[in-house]
Formats: C-alpha cells, sequence, structure tokens
C-alpha cells in the first residue's frame, strides 16, 4: 500500500485584483517548534496550554547588548529594572543579577524589590501614589525618591522633620519635546518654570538631599530625536543647579519608553522597519548630554529604566486552537485558548504569530478570537496563517512585557509561567491559578453558607 | 445523501488555479481543495468525496468530514456549487 499523504484542510482563496502590497513583511511560512531548544510540545505536555514561556537567554543578552552600547556612548550608565514591565520574581532577578537596580512605582513593588534582597539605595521610588507609610520606608532605606508634585514633596518635608532623617530625592520633570500626546500628568513642568521652583524648594531644606533629575518623556516612543531634547534640557537644568547652588548632582534618570520590536495596531509598516535601534535612541540621549559641558569626574551618573525593549522579546505565549469557524461573509476564525485578559498587549500590537508544527505552505486570512465568552475577546483582526486544525499550536512572540503585570483574572484561570533557563532547563516561575486560590480571598456571609 | 451541482465550464488546473468564465472571478485551492473539487465535478456524493480522500491521505472520515462541511459552505458562498 503507497503511504497516504499529509493532510491538511481544504482551502479556497478568491483572488482580488489591485496593486500589490509591496510593503510589509511576507506571510509566516516556517513553523516555530522550538523555544531556546525546548521543544514547544515537550514543554505543552509538562506545563499545559496556554503557557508563557520566558527566556533567560534572552533577557541576559538584551540588558548586556543594551548596556554595552550606552556605555559605548556615555561612560558612566545604571540600568534600573522597570518592575511595572515584568515583576515576575524570576525575571527580576535576572535582571538585577546583570547589575541593574529596581525602579519601583508602588509600594508593593518597593516591597518586592527588598523582598529579593535589593539595597534600599538601590531602589528609584516613582510613581504619583506613595504612602506615608512607603514614604517612611524610603527614607529610612535611603532609597532614592522621585517626586511627582507638591504635595508629595511637602509631604516628605513633613516626614523628615517627623523622623528626623534626611530623604534623597529628585524631581520628575516633564516637557515638550515635539511629540503627541505630550506627558505632562507626571511630575513638575520644564518650560513653565515649576521643576525649578521644585528644585528651590529642595534646596531650600536641610532634610532633603537632592541627588537627581529624572524625565520620562512617553511611551514606545518611535523618535529618537525626542530624547535628544529631553536630554540637552536635564543637562541645561544640571548645570544651572551646579551654577546656581554649587551643587552637583549624582544622576540623570533618563526614564524608559523606547520602542521594542512589536507592531501596533494600525501602523502600516512593521515595527522592525519604523522603530529606532537601541543605538540610535543611546546616540541622541548622549548627545543630548553634551550639553552638560562637565568635566569627566563630575558627569553624573545615566539611569536608564528600559523595560519593554529589553524584555519583550523575551516573552513568549504557547497558545492551542480551539476551534475552527467561518463568520458569516466567509472569513475564516480560530478560536484559542488564551484570551484578551492574558494577552493585554493584543489591544494594541499586531503580535508575531507562528504555527508550532509543521504546517502547509498554502494560507488564509483568518481571525484569531480567546476563549472568554465576549465580544471583545479577539485577539487578531485579521492574520495570513495556514491551515490549523483543533489541538494545533501557536507562539505568540514578544509578550514579556507588560502581560503578566496587567493581566487579569476573568472567567478563567492564569495559566503557568516557565523560564527556559541558561542551561536548557525549564523552571515553573509562576504557577497556574487554581479555583482554592481564588476563592481563598472570598469571605460568603454565614446566612449564604450551607449547613 | 447530498449530491452537487458544480457550474458548466470552470475550469480548475492542476495547480488548484480556477477560473469561473461567467463571472471572471478567480480563486487558488490547495492541494486537497482541488482534489475534492475534481471529485464533486464527477458527481460522487459527500460520503463517496470522504472515502477518496481518506484513501490518499493521512485523514480520519470524522476530521475529513467535518473539514468537507465547510469547504462545501464555502463553495457555496462563492457560487461555485449548488445542491442538487
Amino acid at each position: 500500500m503507497s503511504e497516504l499523504k499529509r493532510y491538511e484542510r481544504p482551502i479556497i482563496n478568491k483572488q482580488y485584483s489591485g496593486f500589490m502590497n509591496k510593503f510589509g513583511t511576507s506571510p509566516i511560512t516556517t513553523p516555530k517548534t522550538e523555544i531556546d531548544g525546548i521543544a514547544v510540545n515537550h514543554l505543552v505536555e509538562q506545563f499545559g496550554s496556554p503557557l508563557f514561556v520566558m527566556s533567560e537567554r534572552r533577557i541576559r543578552e538584551n540588558q548586556r547588548n543594551a548596556y554595552r552600547i550606552f556605555k559605548t556612548r556615555y561612560p558612566k550608565v545604571q540600568f534600573a529594572w522597570s518592575y511595572k514591565t515584568n515583576y515576575l520574581d524570576a525575571v527580576c532577578s535576572v535582571f538585577h543579577s546583570e547589575n541593574s537596580w529596581a525602579e519601583v512605582v508602588s509600594e508593593f513593588e518597593y516591597d518586592k524589590a527588598r523582598r529579593l534582597g535589593i539595597k534600599g539605595d538601590n531602589i528609584i521610588f516613582n510613581g504619583p501614589d506613595k504612602s506615608r507609610e512607603a514614604l517612611v520606608k524610603a527614607i529610612r532605606n535611603k532609597s532614592k525618591i522621585h517626586i511627582d508634585h507638591f504635595d508629595e514633596l511637602y509631604l516628605i518635608i513633613e516626614i523628615t522633620e517627623q523622623i528626623q532623617m534626611k530623604a534623597e530625592v529628585a524631581i520628575r520633570i516633564n516637557m515638550d519635546v515635539g511629540v503627541y500626546p505630550k506627558w505632562d500628568r507626571f511630575g513638575f513642568n520644564y518650560e513653565n518654570g515649576e521643576a525649578w521652583q521644585a528644585i528651590k524648594r529642595i534646596m531650600a531644606n536641610k532634610n532633603l538631599k537632592l541627588v537627581g533629575l529624572h524625565t520620562h518623556i512617553g511611551t514606545y516612543m518611535m523618535s529618537a530625536e525626542a530624547y535628544r531634547i529631553a536630554a540637552t534640557n536635564m543637562a541645561l537644568l544640571t548645570r544651572s543647579i551646579r551654577d546656581e547652588y554649587k551643587h552637583l548632582l549624582q544622576y540623570i534618570d533618563m526614564g524608559g519608553g523606547f520602542a521594542s520590536n512589536n507592531t501596533l495596531i494600525g501602523q502600516y509598516l512593521p515595527a522592525e522597519q519604523v522603530v529606532p535601534s537601541l543605538e540610535q535612541f543611546a546616540d541622541a540621549i548622549s548627545s543630548g548630554l553634551f550639553s552638560l559641558s562637565f568635566s569627566a569626574e563630575d558627569l553624573p551618573l545615566l539611569i536608564l529604566e528600559t523595560g519593554r525593549a529589553l524584555v519583550d522579546d523575551a516573552g513568549y505565549l504557547i497558545t492551542s486552537v480551539l476551534a475552527n469557524k467561518r463568520l458569516s461573509g466567509g472569513k475564516r476564525a480560530l478560536i484559542i485558548d488564551a484570551g484578551v485578559n492574558i494577552l493585554f498587549t493584543s489591544f494594541w500590537y499586531k503580535h508575531k504569530i507562528s504555527p508550532a508544527q509543521e504546517c502547509g505552505v498554502y494560507q488564509e486570512e483568518a481571525a484569531i478570537y480567546g476563549p472568554l465568552c465576549m465580544n471583545i475577546d479577539c485577539v487578531r483582526e485579521s492574520i495570513t496563517l495556514p491551515s490549523l486544525k483543533q489541538g494545533d499550536k501557536l507562539i505568540i512572540e514578544h509578550v514579556g512585557a507588560y502581560d503578566m503585570t496587567q493581566w487579569m483574572q476573568f472567567i478563567t484561570l492564569r495559566p503557568n509561567v516557565v523560564m527556559v533557563m541558561e542551561d536548557k532547563s525549564t523552571e515553573l516561575i509562576r504557577k497556574a491559578e487554581t479555583l482554592e486560590y481564588i476563592i481563598e480571598r472570598e469571605n460568603l456571609p454565614a446566612k449564604f453558607q450551607k449547613k | 445523501m447530498s449530491k452537487y451541482m458544480i457550474p458548466a465550464n470552470l475550469a480548475v488546473s492542476d495547480t488548484g488555479f480556477l477560473f469561473m468564465p461567467s463571472t471572471g472571478e478567480t480563486f487558488t485551492l490547495n492541494e486537497i481543495g482541488r482534489d475534492i473539487f475534481k471529485l464533486l465535478q464527477t458527481g460522487l456524493t459527500e460520503d463517496e468525496v470522504v472515502s477518496s480522500i481518506c484513501e490518499k491521505y493521512d485523514c480520519d472520515a470524522s476530521t475529513c468530514r467535518k473539514d468537507l462541511d465547510d469547504f462545501l459552505g464555502q463553495l457555496k458562498n462563492y457560487s461555485l456549487l449548488s445542491e442538487l
């Protein structure tokens, strides 16, 4: 008997005449069957589907590469890992082992960093919400408190008087760097003199030590030039503080916001063609800082709170096809076992999505929906994919940033997260949730309890 | 058992290129799609198409029937097929 041929679903595609699209990338025909040398099937057998997978190797490569890029352009560089981007202990620990400090924006994140053994003075405390208790903690630990508004500044002054301790502070500065939307809701404004007013107030107080200046001009920034403008303004302000108060700042913190290689929804060209490289961002920042005109020993430390650009491509989501179906107009739809509740970034990214097993070369346009019984649960409105059957696996790439912090438990339980280690072993770094885990926090009033 | 009629003078090539002269529309079929289309042109019933495909390809009858249902729906949607 002759050998049977490989089966795939029958497909018919209507051809439309018109101009060919000369932009964009070609459809994905090559399956991605492994992550860092570990077979996707093996991972799913061991840890289930859906499954988040983090790559230790990629995180380290990204961090070392970023450090090299900045260090070759500016002599004093320090990275601080942005906890909100991904605060799983294992992920933070990889960054800390690459000498990154911690950059936190809440007391919860602050406590998480301390739990991981980060020294207080290696924690940058950002954000508009710092309670009195959190500020006391940060002052006692000599953490670097980045003040967001005057109410916070006066609260810190009050606390330092009460506990008779000095606080190490910086101010967050917002400014017009020529991009829209202008981020002016955080910190003190540069152009209208508010920032200088805050600096004067701090310099006049014996309990406050101004150690740095901080800015964070936006997120997913696609213009390196904006960073040059911001770095120039920061340098000018740093020089004014030296000239006015004979006071040298320890650091300039340029925040984060570098875009990753994820393509935005509505973006015509793929990200790899339009997103500036880290080298371009580093060139812009270092050239802006040249406005300091300081001697080498007086140069402040350049702190970077890069998050997304360091971790996005180190995260993968393995998901399984639950069903194929047709929409009313004949368009194919795939239902997968990962919804927008765990893939929050699908609201603004067109992720790279690849089949995880051998497949035919014939492709068909499809929509991808998650398993939630909600109309908003659309992972991708339109993508060209080969034929897939129930149980086939897909890999959604570049999901290392924000998905594991902004995810929510909704209708179903959040899945396992594993890390593929440098030695190719796999570690479970966050267990899948269980019903018991969810109801542990609930309390059923006595009158509803079954006797 | 359903039998289907395919409009006359529809041409499908060995590479799966399909041309409908009456409207000028063109379609492409993958290999299995092309095989099924040619089987339907010969007047086979659904069951006969499923048997024939399972003899040639590595699939079970249930999967093949499920996919055939979907494929027939597509053909009807494009007016390439009508039920007798």
